[in-house]
C-alpha cells in the first residue's frame, strides 16, 4: 500500500540565501515532491516607472542603473539608445565602440556572478571566489573610467559621461589575455565536475515551444536550443559589424534545456563577448564622446518600443513622449520579470533541493523584477 | 510582413470590426482594436500561417490622461472621455516581423479580455497593469496585485496620473 503524505505548504524566503535577493516562494509539497510553486515578488518595489514621470529624460539614467544592478552598463545602454532613436540623434563612432566594449565587459561580469553564485547554491564555494576576484578586474576598469563600481550613470543620451582614460585599451587587452585561460579553469573546476553535473543535468527541462510561449529570452531561451540573440537578430548600435557566434544548448550532459545547459550557455557566451571586445578594442576611432549630447532632451511627441540583449535576456523600454521634457510613460520589460513566470512550471515534479538548482540556473535579479 | 499588410489581412478577416491605423506618432505605429474583438484578433494573429506572432514582447498599461471639459445642461463643467490604454507589442520569431496593437478603455469601466490563454507571458504583465492602473482583464486566472502588497488599498492605482500619495499605510504614517 503506498504511503500517503499530507500536503504541506513551505515558505522559502524572502530572506533566504538561495533566492538571490528578496523573493518568496510558496512551495506546495507532498513529502519531498513539489506540487506547485507560487513566487511572490514585490519586496524591492520602488515604483521606478512613477519616478520616471517626474524626472527629465537624462535624470532617468541613474534610475535604470538600479534595476539590474549587476548589469548597469547594459541598462544605461538600452535607455540611451531608446531615447536617441526617439529623438533621431546619431552618436559618433567612438561612442558606439566604447559602448559596445563596456556592455560586453558588463555581460562577462554579470555572467561571472551568475555562474559563481550558482556554484555556491549547489555547494561549490571555490569557483565563486575565483570568479569574484576576476570580476573585480572588470569593476576596476569601470571604476577607472567613470568613478563608480556598480551604478555607473555612464551612458548618457547622446554620449558618455567620461571618455576612456589612456590606459584603458591596454588594460582591457590585458584582461582579455588574462581571462581566456580562466574559462578553461572554470570548466575544470565546476562545469564538468561530477557532483555539479549530477545536480544540474536533466533537471528543470524547458522545451523550446514552451519557452517561446512564455516569452523567455536570453541565455535561458538559447539553452533550450533556439538560436536567438537580439545582437544578431535585431541589431542595434554597431553589433552587426562583429563576428561572433550564438551559443545554444546542446544537451551535452543531459537533455536540451536543462539546468546544466543554461549554465553552460553562459560560459560559452563569455567567450563570445571576449571575441567582440578583441575586435572592437583596436578600432576605437578618435572623437568627442559628448559631441551629440543635447543641451535639452525634448523628444517629439511619439512612442517607441526598443529592445536590447541584456545579460539576462531581452530588456525592453517602452517610452511615450508627450513632447515635454519629462517622459509621459516609461515601461520597462525586464527580462528577469518575464523569465521568472515559467519558474513554477519548471519546478513541478522535482524535489525541494532541485528548486534551488532551477532558481540558480534562471539567474534572476530581484532589483529588476520588482523595479 | 509590414504592419500595413498585416492590417489588410485583419480587415479581410474581421469585416465587422473597426481597426484604426494610428501612424501620427513618428516612431512606432499602432493598430487600434475594438476591445470586444481583442481576443479573437490575438488568436488569429498567433495562429494564422503567414503571421504567426508567437511572442508577446511587452504588454503595457497607459493612462492617457486625455479628459476633455464638457458642459452639461446646467452649465457645470465636468471632465469626460478619459481612457486607459493597453499596448501589445507582438513579434514573430519565425518571420521576424512586429505588430503593435492598442486598445482604449473608458476609465469608468476599464475591462478587456485577458490574452493569457494566447501568450502565457501575458499573465504577469496583465497583473502588473491591473496593479498599477486598475485595468480589469476578464477571465484572467489570477488577477491579484503583484508588485504592491496584497493589502494595498482597493481602488488605489499608483501609475494613474491623478494618484495622490496616501498619508497612511495600514494605520502607519508615511514619513516622506
Amino acid at each position: 500500500m503506498p504511503i500517503k503524505t499530507e500536503e504541506m505548504v513551505l515558505n522559502m524566503g524572502p530572506q533566504h540565501p538561495s533566492t538571490h535577493g528578496v523573493l518568496r516562494l510558496e512551495l506546495k509539497l507532498e513529502g519531498e515532491l513539489i506540487l506547485d510553486v507560487k513566487p511572490h515578488i514585490g519586496y524591492l518595489h520602488r515604483c521606478f516607472e512613477k519616478h520616471c514621470e517626474a524626472m527629465t529624460y537624462p535624470q532617468v539614467v541613474p534610475y535604470t542603473d538600479r534595476m539590474d544592478y549587476l548589469a548597469s552598463m547594459s541598462n544605461n545602454f538600452g535607455y540611451a539608445v531608446a531615447v536617441e532613436r526617439l529623438m533621431g540623434i546619431q552618436v559618433n563612432e567612438r561612442v558606439e565602440y566604447i559602448r559596445v566594449i563596456m556592455a560586453e565587459l558588463q555581460r562577462i561580469a554579470s555572467h561571472m556572478v551568475a555562474l559563481g553564485t550558482y556554484g555556491v547554491d549547489i555547494g561549490a564555494f571555490t569557483p565563486f571566489l575565483f570568479l569574484f576576484a576576476d570580476r573585480e578586474r572588470i569593476l576596476t576598469l569601470f571604476e577607472e573610467t567613470c568613478g563608480a563600481r556598480l551604478l555607473y550613470n555612464y551612458m548618457w543620451v547622446g554620449g558618455l559621461s567620461h571618455d576612456i582614460h589612456p590606459d584603458f585599451v591596454r588594460k582591457t587587452k590585458d584582461f582579455v589575455q588574462y581571462f581566456r585561460p580562466k574559462i578553461d579553469e572554470l570548466n575544470n573546476l565546476l562545469s564538468y565536475n561530477k557532483i555539479f553535473v549530477e545536480r544540474t543535468a536533466n533537471i528543470g527541462i524547458l522545451p523550446a515551444d514552451v519557452a517561446i510561449n512564455y516569452g523567455i529570452t536570453g541565455p535561458i531561451l538559447r539553452a533550450s536550443g533556439v538560436k536567438w540573440d537580439l545582437r544578431k537578430n535585431d541589431p542595434y548600435s554597431i553589433y552587426d559589424r562583429f563576428d561572433f557566434d550564438i551559443p545554444v544548448g546542446e544537451g551535452l550532459k543531459g537533455t536540451v534545456g536543462d539546468c546544466w545547459d543554461r549554465y553552460y550557455v553562459r560560459v560559452l557566451e563569455m567567450v563570445e563577448s571576449l571575441k567582440i571586445i578583441e575586435q572592437a578594442i583596436d578600432n576605437i576611432p578618435e572623437g568627442d564622446v559628448q559631441e551629440a549630447v543635447p543641451k535639452r532632451v525634448k523628444p517629439p511627441k511619439g512612442s517607441i518600443y526598443a529592445r536590447f540583449e541584456n545579460p539576462k535576456g531581452e530588456l525592453g523600454y517602452f517610452i511615450i513622449s508627450d513632447g515635454s521634457v519629462n517622459p509621459f510613460r516609461v515601461k520597462v520589460r525586464a527580462p528577469s520579470f518575464v523569465n521568472m513566470e515559467v519558474f513554477g512550471e519548471l519546478c513541478k515534479g522535482h524535489f525541494v533541493a532541485d528548486v534551488i538548482s532551477i532558481l540558480g540556473s534562471m539567474d534572476v535579479v530581484l532589483g529588476e523584477i520588482d523595479r | 510582413m509590414t504592419p500595413e499588410e498585416t492590417l489588410e489581412i485583419l480587415k479581410n478577416k474581421f469585416p465587422d470590426s473597426e481597426f484604426t491605423y494610428d501612424n501620427e506618432l513618428p516612431v512606432d505605429a499602432y493598430i487600434i482594436v475594438n476591445p470586444k474583438d481583442l481576443l479573437d484578433v490575438c488568436f488569429f494573429l498567433r495562429d494564422e500561417e503567414n503571421l504567426q506572432f508567437d511572442t508577446l514582447m511587452n504588454l503595457s498599461g497607459v493612462d492617457d490622461n486625455n479628459a476633455t471639459k464638457v458642459k452639461d445642461e446646467e452649465g457645470n463643467e465636468k471632465l469626460e472621455g478619459r481612457t486607459l490604454s493597453v499596448y501589445y507589442h507582438l513579434h514573430s520569431m519565425k518571420f521576424d516581423h512586429k505588430f503593435y496593437l492598442k486598445v482604449s478603455l473608458p476609465i469608468e469601466k476599464p475591462e478587456v479580455e485577458s490574452v493569457e490563454s494566447v501568450w502565457k507571458c501575458a499573465d504577469w504583465h496583465e497583473r502588473e497593469a491591473y496593479d498599477m492602473f486598475g485595468i480589469i482583464f476578464l477571465n484572467h486566472p489570477n488577477l491579484i496585485r503583484i508588485l504592491l502588497p496584497y493589502d494595498w488599498e482597493d481602488g488605489s492605482y499608483p501609475l494613474r496620473k491623478d494618484f495622490e500619495t496616501p498619508e497612511f499605510y495600514n494605520g502607519m504614517k508615511i514619513p516622506y
